[in-house]
């Protein structure tokens, strides 16, 4: 049970489709084995480490993470646009055998010595290192509420969730997915694999810009792409006044972080060709654990009920193999749908760090942090990070709640509510905002505003107009630096 | 089960020896089970061929490539996945396997 197989099965399977670039000229199926083979007998089989890569989407990340496998070492994608000092903490925690990427070997070079490695290779290649319990894949956790950790994903969890949430093979000749999720993320991980074990063309965004990724859908016939929030708020804003040009555009994948109302329902009225799938999933699950689907999402908009109409801000059901339960403090089921903490079991579910060791409790339920309910129906909906919530005077207050409203105020753009440590309180509420461009309002009228709508316990006590806010390669607020620099003004 | 005592667990590989058709349990077996390969047992994937074997002309249906296939009766227990296609049929003991339909999730990343 090594991904790699994944690899080696398309490569049987769908020897010269084009896997990655160009719909002309792109790499294929074979070749990237081919240069997979090449890069795993550059590593070695003989003693495994860690492969560190500092590079973004392209050629490298698919070559990497199953040459990475196949000689059974560990891929570990790092964010290459950190400043050099963190990129030196980061790699000094996982201690990485090789490092490619600036400074060390370059990227393009790398994958070229692969080539030429796997034209001298004999025989049907290099055979695949096989032991499930080996680690696939390290990934930082993007650290919103703590410092990042390393998760390791074993080739048991990712192999795992490919092949219960995807069928090999299934995608037709003409599909491509663009690719602008961050190589170093979950998601683009597990966009490699899937697009790999489905046959679906990958179109690496090394960088995103709205502009960019119409144009490049539109030359590319891109067919599915995924995206996070915040890509799609600027997809939408930079739409030219006919509308999308994207005939061949027929799905959009988003999650990542929290999908603003407004954003999700603009987007459904400009694209109303297109299948919308709202994903959750964590670092630590192997990516997606709950999908809300194109029929989710065209009988919430279409629905006078509001329970139905609310599923639209809900994450879905969860995906085979996979098994949720809310839970209450005190450890036990809730009751209904109230809310709780969201447990998580399932094959890919890995819940492991490099220096913590597995977080699995011992019915290998892993405890995800997350607060969510579940409605009558089983659709699951999240409402903010376990830590994030606010304790003020007794009272529980949803971060996310407060948030959303503030988000409907026309002025404002995006909006980030955290608990200060206060004396009296425990804790009060405090919120950093950014106006939308041209806008002017004042800290007071916005409180007001909000003080209407929610009350004034949940009401903030101070709100900072901020140029922007602290965000994660995925589009998450990083709260701790929110709750530090409100805490020193 | 002496010619086939391997314990299937998740991620146990194993091979035909009378085709190509190399397969991966996915889902490990409730009950202990035989499985052979175009009627001949399938061994590991390092183990030696027996000499002497041949396809069955009545188990010659094919593992498809990618496919997944379950018991006949499913009881929601064993399931494998090909990796390697070839030309003889899947069988527990000479039970045939049966194809395990497909229900893709849209594409989620």
């Amino acid at each position: 049970m090594n991904i790699a197989m994944l690899l080696s099965m398309a490569a049987d399977g769908f020897p010269d489709r084009v896997a990655i670039g160009d719909r002309a000229d792109g790499l294929t199926f074979a070749q990237w084995r081919r240069l997979a083979d090449g890069g795993a007998a550059r590593l070695g089989s003989a003693s495994p480490g860690v492969l560190a890569a500092l590079a973004p989407n392209g050629i490298f990340p698919a070559v990497g993470l199953f040459a990475a496998a196949t000689a059974g070492w560990t891929y570990a994608p790092l964010n290459y646009r950190l400043p050099e000092t963190a990129r030196k903490e980061l790699l000094a925690t996982i201690d990485p055998a090789v490092v490619v990427g600036p400074d060390t070997e370059n990227i393009d070079d790398w994958v070229a010595k692969a080539g030429e490695t796997a034209d001298g290779l004999t025989g049907t290649g290099f055979e695949a290192a096989d032991d499930p319990r080996a680690v696939a894949v390290m990934l930082f956790t993007s650290g919103t509420s703590s410092a990042p950790k390393a998760a390791l994903l074993r080739h048991e969890a990712l192999f795992n969730y490919i092949v219960n949430t995807t069928e090999f093979g299934s995608a037709e000749e003409d599909e491509a997915s663009l690719v602008c999720v961050p190589p170093f993320h979950v998601a683009g991980v597990a966009a490699l694999l899937s697009a790999c074990y489905t046959g679906r063309r990958l179109v690496p965004m090394p960088s995103f810009a709205p502009d960019l990724w119409l144009n490049t859908a539109r030359e590319q016939r891109v067919t599915h792409a995924m995206v996070v929030p915040t890509m799609l708020a600027r997809i939408v804003n930079a739409l030219p006044p006919g509308g999308p040009d994207l005939p061949h555009l027929r799905s959009i994948a988003y999650g990542g972080a929290r999908m603003p109302a407004p954003v999700l329902e603009r987007a459904l009225e400009v694209f109303p060709n297109v299948n919308f799938v709202n994903a959750y999933g964590l670092t630590e699950t192997s990516s997606t654990i709950c999908v809300l689907g194109p029929d989710d999402h065209r009988a919430a908009i279409a629905s006078d009920d509001p329970a139905i109409r609310a599923r639209l801000a809900s994450v879905g059901r969860p995906v085979p193999g996979i098994e949720i339960i809310v839970v209450a403090d005190g450890g036990e089921p809730v009751v209904g749908d109230a809310p709780g903490e969201i447990w998580v079991r399932g094959g890919q579910v890995a819940g492991e760090y490099l220096t913590q060791g597995s977080r699995l409790d011992e019915a290998s339920w892993l405890k995800t942090g997350d607060v969510g309910r579940l409605d009558p129906d089983g659709y699951l909906f999240l409402e903010g990070r376990l830590d994030d919530m606010i304790i003020s005077g007794g009272e529980n207050i949803s971060p996310t709640e407060v948030e959303d409203m503030l988000l409907r105020h026309p002025a404002v753009a995006a909006a980030a509510v955290v608990g200060i440590p206060d004396a009296d309180w425990g804790e009060r509420v405090g919120a950093a905002v950014t106006l939308r461009e041209g806008e002017v309002i004042s800290a007071a009228d916005l409180r007001a505003w909000l003080a209407e709508r929610i009350g004034s316990l949940k009401t903030p006590r101070e709100i900072a107009l901020w140029p922007e806010l602290p965000l994660t390669p995925t589009g998450k607020v990083v709260r701790r630096e929110v709750r530090a620099a409100l805490l020193a003004d | 089960m002496s010619e086939n005592s391997t314990v299937l667990a998740t991620g146990t590989r194993l091979r035909s020896q009378v085709c190509d058709a190399q397969i991966i349990v996915v889902r490990p077996p409730a009950q202990p089970v035989t499985l052979t390969c175009g009627g001949a047992p399938m061994i590991e994937i390092g183990a030696p061929v027996t000499e002497g074997l041949s396809l069955d002309p009545d188990l010659s249906g094919g593992a498809q490539l990618g496919k997944r296939y379950t018991l006949a009766v499913d009881d929601g227990s064993l399931e494998v996945l090909v990796t390697k296609p070839g030309k003889g049929t899947l069988a527990e003991g000479s039970t045939p396997l049966v194809l395990k339909s497909a229900k893709p999730l849209p594409a989620s990343d």
